[in-house]
């Protein structure tokens, strides 16, 4: 209940603001540009999936999910409204998952405008919408993934732009962990780095396939971080 | 009823606080005061459940502050020192969004309840425009608003004036008279006369200790325990003392700093006689007939200004052994306002 509230709270201030239409054109016109780049790609049958919309879609997400997710808790922080927040008969918990929510269900919306490119499609061509589906939920959940990183970084700093720069560079590192899986010998510990990486996982929703376990890596990336935040949140009570 | 036992906060290494103790009973408007950094902000804080104690426990209605956090939140409401707002909201939905946190989940009732403390405090006008765009005055009326929407038990206000103009820090202090006779209050303030006007209940912190803990009627009859009378006069010393000294009712008499210079032969004294024993009649026309000029003759009071002034200025003298805990010391009770004005006098003629 108390969730909903704050979600209500947090969508009305997103939609409020020219924040979440720029953010949306934003998205738009740099999909737009994938999308019909790879269209008109000569040498690509893989434009019936969106492919060329979805494969490149994490690196939008790099910088669009800190943008999203930055002004959360830092702004509560910086206005002091976080102490209104936490003195209400209102556990942290249920604050922190319904601003959270809020953040995933923009994203969301944005991805759903996304489905324009997919209706273009189905005009010229036959899309295949089973890997397209696939991809949706891969773009979801990596989302969902980036936006709990970011909603992290934000309980740590009271300013928007430090809390934006610590999420890209949780991202990043996340992201570089396949890099960094090349320099270790041992392949037990390589194949452990690199399944940690962020992206890898993502690779095979675009490719129409659903593994549970890379479902399972971006749900418990969720759920650590957002677990996080609320200690984050919490430990500022001790401080 | 508020319950703050053997109260302990550090802030790190830092003492905020340091073993208080007191109580607020139902439907009493305690002021609470003391300097910048006293640890009247960290004590509400703990009140509120806002941060934790470090040692000694706190409760409300009951309810620990720790362990039944969300109870004691429910029955309190708090304005802290920065007025927490949502600048891209309107009044109306801010107190709306603060009514549901707090759990007002009846949308009728809520409403009603908005617009009745919207009204209470003069915000209706402004009702529909962006926090953000509204003045000092409206944001700090908002804030009050804020407190009060979920009729809480407990009301806790972190200076709920400052950055009113007159008028309305009038109608604001008639509006926590109000709440006063059916809520209980904690009021931070830097204004004296306001505990004057709305408190029952005076508690003096200093340095994270609390210095003063009394009602206003025993601090008043306190104040006015002896009658202590100001005179400058002219003439030598040595008759000027015999005649003071020998009207009925003196019971002490200092001089004070002796006038040099020009005016070498002015002695300004201080006396004290029994509480309601109007002197000043008496003395004039003693000082008269002994044949010197009486230049000034005053009643002087304790205020609650001198006590504040005087226990927060004290401690620096003992910051030294104020850094270590001795229990062994300590007063095993608050100093009540006869004890400091006891001591406030002392100090002063001392001087």
């Amino acid at each position: 209940m108390n969730t909903v509230t704050v979600l209500n709270k947090e969508l009305r201030s997103y939609f409020g603001s020219p924040f979440a239409y720029i953010i949306m054109a934003a998205f738009l016109v740099l999909g737009g540009i994938l999308f019909a780049g790879a269209v008109t790609d000569p040498r690509g049958p893989q434009a019936a999936s969106m492919d060329g919309f979805f494969s490149p879609l994490p690196v939008l997400l790099l910088l669009i999910a800190p943008i999203l997710s930055m002004r959360l808790l830092a702004d509560e922080q910086r206005s002091g409204t976080l102490e209104l927040l936490l003195t209400a008969p209102v556990g942290d918990g249920a604050v922190v998952i319904g601003k959270y929510l809020a953040s995933f269900l923009l994203y969301l919306a944005m991805l759903a405008l996304s489905l324009v490119f997919g209706l273009l499609l189905s005009f010229f061509g036959n899309p295949a919408w089973g890997i397209i589906l696939s991809s949706y939920l891969g773009a979801a959940l990596v989302g969902a993934a980036c936006l709990a990183i970011g909603l992290f970084a934000s309980s740590l700093s009271a300013n928007q732009a430090v809390a934006a720069f610590i999420a890209l560079t949780i991202t990043l590192v996340l992201w570089l962990a396949e890099r960094v899986a090349l320099f270790v010998d041992n392949p037990n510990i390589r194949s452990f780095i690199s399944q940690m990486a962020l992206f890898t996982h993502y690779g095979s929703f675009t490719q129409g396939v659903i593994n549970t376990k890379d479902v399972f890596y971006y749900l418990s990336i969720t759920v650590v971080f957002v677990f996080m935040a609320i200690q984050s949140l919490q430990s500022r009570r001790w401080r | 009823m508020i319950k703050v036992q053997q109260l302990t906060k550090y802030y790190g290494p830092y003492r905020a606080i340091n073993d208080i103790s007191f109580n607020v009973n139902d439907g009493e408007i305690v002021g609470f005061l003391g300097p910048n950094g006293a640890g009247k902000t960290t004590t509400m804080k703990v009140i509120t459940g806002y941060i934790p104690p470090t040692l000694g426990s706190v409760s409300v209605s009951g309810f620990d502050v720790v362990r039944q956090s969300l109870a004691v939140r429910q029955r309190i409401g708090y304005l802290p020192e920065t007025v927490p707002l949502y600048t891209d909201m309107t009044p109306r939905e801010y107190l709306h969004y603060m009514g549901k946190l707090r759990g007002m989940n009846d949308s009728g009732k809520r409403k009603q309840r908005v617009e009745d403390v919207m009204a209470v405090t003069g915000i209706s006008e402004m009702s529909n425009r962006l926090i953000a765009k509204l003045s000092r005055g409206y944001r700090q009326r908002v804030g009050i608003a804020q407190a009060m929407v979920h009729n809480p038990e407990v009301l806790i206000l972190d200076e709920p004036t400052v950055g009113l103009d007159p008028r309305q820090i009038i109608e604001v202090r008639e509006l926590i008279r109000e709440l006063g006779k059916t809520h209980t209050i904690i009021l931070s303030t830097h204004i004296l006369p306001e505990v004057s006007m709305l408190c029952q209940r005076v508690i003096i912190i200093n340095r994270g200790e609390i210095a003063v803990d009394d009602t206003l009627a025993h601090l008043e009859s306190s104040l006015t325990s002896t009658d202590r009378l100001e005179v400058l006069a002219q003439g030598s010393l040595a008759p000027l003392k015999s005649t003071i000294a020998q009207v009925t009712g003196v019971q002490s008499l200092e001089l004070l700093t002796p006038i040099t210079g020009d005016r070498s032969n002015q002695y300004r004294f201080l006396v004290e006689a029994a509480a309601g024993s109007d002197l000043r009649a008496n003395l004039a026309a003693a000082l008269v007939a002994g044949g010197t000029a009486l230049l000034e003759l005053k009643a002087r009071r304790l205020t609650l200004e001198d006590i504040f002034i005087n226990v927060t200025a004290r401690d620096e003298d003992d910051a030294q052994d104020d850094a270590y805990y001795d229990p062994a010391t300590a007063p095993d009770h608050n100093p009540t306002i006869a004890e400091v004005a006891a001591e406030t006098a002392d100090e002063e003629v001392a001087s």
